[in-house]
């Protein structure tokens, strides 16, 4: 190996460390016995986690979380899986204006996007509330789902959804049998994507979200006001782990799944 | 029948059928309040502090021209565009290295460059106090070390808001970068090799042009995102380090005056979207979608 890669290799190699090492220090400090939670760590302990499941106002942001995800990946989900099969699979007038505007809420400022939601509501007299924040994280999760399904749904091959019409399923029968299993790991991949960036987002959320009410970015956020604690770190610990191995179990499960359903049950 | 077959008898109901639930949403959710705030930039905010409906030109004069916006503005992009270079400079390294290696790590790389994206903003963020903090590692370690005797302070600044920018877009860099990378015909370097090019000539004449369209993708989203942020500064800047988006933040959220923060809003959009449309004019928007596969 030359002289030359061995450089670009050592600068990849600095740009991952860069990359990973605070959030590792994050989820090292987070097990820190030390009571300042600061270097030098002064042993392991579960301690600072022990705390967040005592804390009510953790507790209930991680429950508004999950609830909020969930019910966006859903929705958000059926939206940009049935928009990505017409870009997909039908040829129409005015494609590419249609293709722009259903990836323009990511083409716009989130911030702008954010206003614009909040002021446009509150004038209908929809206050702040769990709904507006809904709203806003449908249609800002919507342009990803609609981004990685369609990226995926490129690859199935029409022919088989003809071979299946042509030995005479129906339209319907077409899409159980054949269409969906094929997609399923995109769909599956466009409601872990969603869920991911709604539990993750806070620069929309911190305009939507109802007094009171804290999802778990906006809570870190808030307590970053008064010090970094350990707590802070166990927090952030616990959102690492949520949001990184619940894609790697979803991919996992998805070709397990879709492996099943291609090879006949 | 096939999906085609109906084209022949005349207009084809079905696409539009799919894509009704996307575009409605996207129309009362983006577009029409998208138009509704330029309505409202208009109004005024009254003493009372009710809105006011009427047609001013207030709001605008006063965010053109009071120089206090233009100097964040000015600040805002110079953020930015630091935070870019920076990227498009650090982040060719690893691109290269994961489309042109000879390694056996290739997919593990590209795994791994996914990772940032699921680790929340606020958490990669956040993560630089315990690293510059007063009770930070850097600090942990040079007074263990004996090279100072009492902690410094390293955040809240100009650097360390452009440090967080950096680690937040790398990873959007580095895909960008080599996704375009990827797409380039090896044999074309061959060719220019067995031409006579150094390695360096072959790079610099060959690889570097053809992977122009990754790195204006990837500069585009950084800047436009780099600019558009509250966060970064909130949490990592100090009191002279506000951002654009942060005075749309104070007017909205603490002031309440909601002309205003339309106003500035609006301002933000205008010269980000017209960022995007020349780059569109030029590029195409299609490059940045081509990371998603």
């Amino acid at each position: 190996m030359s002289l030359a890669w061995t450089a670009i290799r050592f600068g990849t190699l600095l740009v991952y460390l860069f990359m990973f090492a605070p959030v590792a220090v994050v989820m090292l400090l987070s097990f820190n016995a030390n009571q300042f939670g600061s270097f030098p760590m002064e042993g392991l302990s579960l301690r600072w986690f022990v705390a967040l499941i005592e804390n009510d106002a953790i507790v209930r942001a991680f429950q508004t979380s999950l609830v909020l995800g969930a019910l966006t990946s859903v929705i958000s989900t059926t939206m940009g899986v049935l928009a990505a099969l017409a870009m997909v699979r039908y040829d129409f007038p005015g494609k590419r204006l249609i293709s722009t505007a259903l990836i323009a809420p990511i083409l716009v400022p989130e911030v702008v996007l954010a206003v614009a939601l909040l002021l446009f509501l509150r004038a209908l007299d929809v206050p702040r509330s769990f709904f507006l924040l809904l709203m806003g994280h449908v249609i800002f999760t919507l342009p990803f789902v609609v981004l990685v399904v369609q990226a995926r749904l490129v690859g199935i091959r029409r022919d088989y959804e003809e071979a299946a019409l042509s030995l005479g399923a129906n339209a319907f029968q077409t899409f159980r049998e054949i269409t969906l299993p094929l997609m399923l790991p995109a769909v599956l991949a466009g409601m872990l994507f969603s869920f991911t960036i709604s539990f993750d987002d806070i620069t929309g959320t911190l305009f939507w979200k109802p007094g009171g009410v804290e999802t778990v970015p906006t809570q870190i956020f808030a307590m970053l006001r008064n010090s970094i604690s350990p707590e802070i770190n166990a927090l952030g610990t616990v959102m690492v782990v949520f949001t990184v191995a619940l894609p790697l179990l979803g991919a996992a499960l998805a070709r397990r799944v879709s492996a099943r359903m291609t090879t006949g049950r | 029948m096939s999906a085609s077959g109906s084209l022949a008898t005349g207009f084809d109901r079905r696409p539009w059928l799919l894509l009704s639930p996307a575009l409605v949403s996207v129309a009362l959710l983006l577009v029409v309040p998208a138009m509704f705030i330029v309505v409202y930039s208009f109004w005024l905010r009254t003493a009372t502090g009710a809105d006011q409906v009427t047609f001013s030109l207030d709001n605008w004069r006063e965010v053109l021209t009071d120089p206090f916006y233009r100097d964040i503005l000015i600040q805002t992009l110079r953020i930015a565009a630091i935070s870019t270079i920076t990227c498009a400079l650090v982040g060719y390294i690893p691109a290269y290295y994961i489309a042109y290696a000879p390694t056996r790590h290739k997919t593990l790389l590209l795994v791994l460059l996914m990772l940032p994206f699921w680790v929340s903003y606020i958490i990669r963020t956040m993560s630089w106090i315990n690293i510059l903090g007063v009770s930070g590692a850097v600090n942990g370690v040079m007074l263990w070390a004996g090279i100072i005797d009492e902690p410094i302070q390293m955040l809240y600044n100009e650097v360390t808001v452009v440090l967080g920018l950096v680690h937040f877009l790398l990873p959007f860099m580095i895909l960008n970068i080599y996704v375009s990378l990827d797409g380039i015909d090896r044999s074309l370097t061959d060719a220019a090799r067995s031409l006579g090019c150094t390695g360096w000539q072959a790079f610099r004449e060959v690889t570097l042009p053809l992977s122009v369209p990754g790195l204006a993708a990837g500069s585009l989203l950084c800047f436009v995102l780099g600019a558009g942020t509250y966060i970064t500064p909130m949490v990592l800047g100090g009191p002279g380090d506000a951002m654009f988006a942060n005075l749309v933040f104070e007017a909205i959220v603490t002031q309440l005056d909601w002309p205003l923060g339309s106003a500035l809003s609006l301002l933000l959009l205008a010269l980000l979207s017209a960022l995007v449309l020349v780059y569109s004019r030029f590029l195409g928007i299609d490059q940045i979608a081509k990371s998603f596969r």
